[in-house]
């Protein structure tokens, strides 16, 4: 097997495009006024996502946030969106109001946004002596069961705990006169 | 030929060309043999004027879909009205880069193919029903809302399933499972009955799954042409229609190149002979098998009535999940029990 001739260049490229999936996705899903749409670009986010989790050297956290997100998140919050009201795009506030609460997420998002930044350019970065893993199913499939096990078990507490939360929200309207 | 082959630029593009000619040839003549085998069910010809014996149809129709005016209908939303069709045609395409139609056969062999053929599949779900909602159409939107819960339903036996056979075999990569049922038919997953009892029960739900995945019939919900029209398609006409048809046979063709993977030993031949083995049978054997499955998902679709929608979903919720618990739970057992016991006495 050769190289790929002009590779740097390729893989720079496909990189610039992942991002810019990543951005559109989440200016779409952050800008649209109608519900549907929006959950289209949380679906094209979540796709660039994938593929910076796959430039991160991590293939099998890619193709799971596709399955989970893209495959099971996305399709129950569009369920969802079916289920509670037609897609016709709400005009009915005034724009005073609009504008009020518009720059209240702003200013909350810029600030959390400087936090983090600043945080990430001047905090203290451990930085581990040698790679913990090799990113292989095993290596992963082992931590879980091993190291974080806890963790593991305490998520899937959290989802018992949100699907027996669900079937008291459904059942409320189901009972028998 | 070989060292032309391993050159990467060249062995991209040849995959790219086979791979999407593989799909066209085959969404074109399944629709043919589709058509055939609905005739010889229901005693009637089928198609049988355009070229000897109708082999010249699948041209035809596509000339004619291509003819045909795009017509985009007032009162969708264009964006997503355009964009279904693409992305309900991709996946597919994608994941067929990692099947093994041979042992060296295969565009790209990656360690964790079978998650990654997975996860690609489930964007197909998110297409339809795009498509459904974006037509504004009410039978379309009926449909819309029948897919995602069919397939939402349906994804669940399909995973365990996997699961189960994923946990005997400890592997990802779709060349090492095949390889791991190397040795006559008794070896295939499909009658590995000492590993779990239950394994042609596996399959079968494996089948119903695929099945009720790709919206074939008796699942064919999402598309009911004698309640809905059409369901997710009725808005579209000319080739976005044929794309979605497209789209139908190849994920068909994906999902019977899966359960030849996985249950019935890929490009393994039947029996352990070193005349039926090698470079060249290998293909040949995963063709026959994958053929043959699709075969009975058609044979399937032409005898038995559609369910009704409650039918399917208590199907799924109440007998094939259950079952497919109870096999995954009984694979555990029967691979620890023989250590534990080993520890006990």
């Amino acid at each position: 097997m050769t190289t790929f001739p002009f590779s740097d260049y390729i893989i720079t490229g496909i990189f610039c495009l992942v991002v810019a999936t990543t951005v559109a996705g989440a200016l779409v899903a952050a800008l649209s006024t109608r519900i549907i749409r929006g959950v289209t670009g949380l679906m094209i986010c979540c796709l660039g996502l994938a593929g910076l989790y796959y430039f991160l050297n991590s293939p099998f956290l890619a193709l799971m946030e596709i399955l989970i997100y893209v495959g099971a998140v996305c399709v129950t919050i569009i369920f969802g969106v079916m289920l509670a009201e037609p897609d016709e795009p709400a005009g009915s506030e005034s724009r005073s109001h609009y504008l009020l609460w518009g720059g209240l997420a702003l200013l909350v998002s810029a600030v959390v946004f400087a936090t983090v930044a600043s945080l990430s350019l001047h905090g203290p970065w451990a930085a581990p002596a040698e790679r913990v893993t090799d990113g292989s199913i095993r290596a992963i499939g082992l931590s879980l069961l091993t190291t974080y096990s806890m963790a593991f078990e305490l998520i899937s507490l959290v989802l018992f705990v949100a699907i027996i939360g669900a079937l008291v929200i459904a059942r409320a309207g189901r009972t028998k006169e | 030929m070989s060292n032309l082959l391993s050159i990467e630029p060249v062995r991209i593009l040849t995959y790219l060309v086979g791979i999407c000619a593989f799909v066209g040839a085959n969404a074109a003549y399944l629709v043919l043999a589709e058509r055939k085998i609905a005739g010889r069910i229901q005693r009637r010809p089928g198609p049988n004027e355009a070229g000897y014996g109708g082999w010249m149809q699948p041209f035809a129709d596509v000339l004619k879909l291509f003819a045909k005016q795009v017509m985009i209908p007032p009162g969708t939303d264009i964006l997503l009205y355009c964009a279904a069709p693409l992305m309900v045609m991709a996946p597919p395409l994608m994941c067929l880069a990692v099947v093994p139609f041979g042992e060296s056969l295969v565009a790209r062999n990656l360690d964790i193919g079978l998650l990654f053929v997975f996860a690609f599949g489930s964007i197909n779900v998110m297409a339809l029903m795009l498509g459904g909602w974006a037509s504004r159409n009410k039978y379309s939107i009926i449909s819309a809302a029948r897919v995602v819960s069919q397939n939402v339903a349906y994804e669940i036996p399909m995973l365990l399933v996997v699961i189960t056979l994923l946990m005997v075999a400890g592997t990802l990569d779709l060349n090492e499972l095949i390889r791991q049922q190397a040795g006559g038919f008794w070896n295939w997953n499909l009658l590995r009955v000492w590993v779990n009892p239950l394994m042609p029960v596996t399959f079968i739900i494996f089948f119903i799954c695929m099945l009720a995945e790709t919206n074939r019939a008796p699942f064919d919900m999402a598309e009911s042409e004698s309640e809905l029209v059409a369901g997710a398609f009725t808005e579209y006409g000319g080739m976005g229609f044929g794309v979605f048809f497209m789209a139908e046979y190849s994920n068909i063709v994906l999902g019977c190149c899966l359960g030849t993977v996985l249950f019935l030993g890929g490009w393994q031949s039947p029996l352990p002979l070193a005349a039926l083995s090698g470079p060249l049978w290998g293909p040949v054997w995963f063709l026959l098998k994958m053929y043959a499955l699709i075969f009975t998902v058609m044979l399937v679709r032409w005898t038995f009535p559609r369910t009704q929608f409650y039918g399917l979903l208590n199907l799924s919720w109440k007998i094939l999940i259950p079952l497919s618990l109870f096999s995954l739970l009984l694979t555990g057992a029967m691979m620890k029990l023989p250590l534990v016991l080993q520890r006990l006495f």
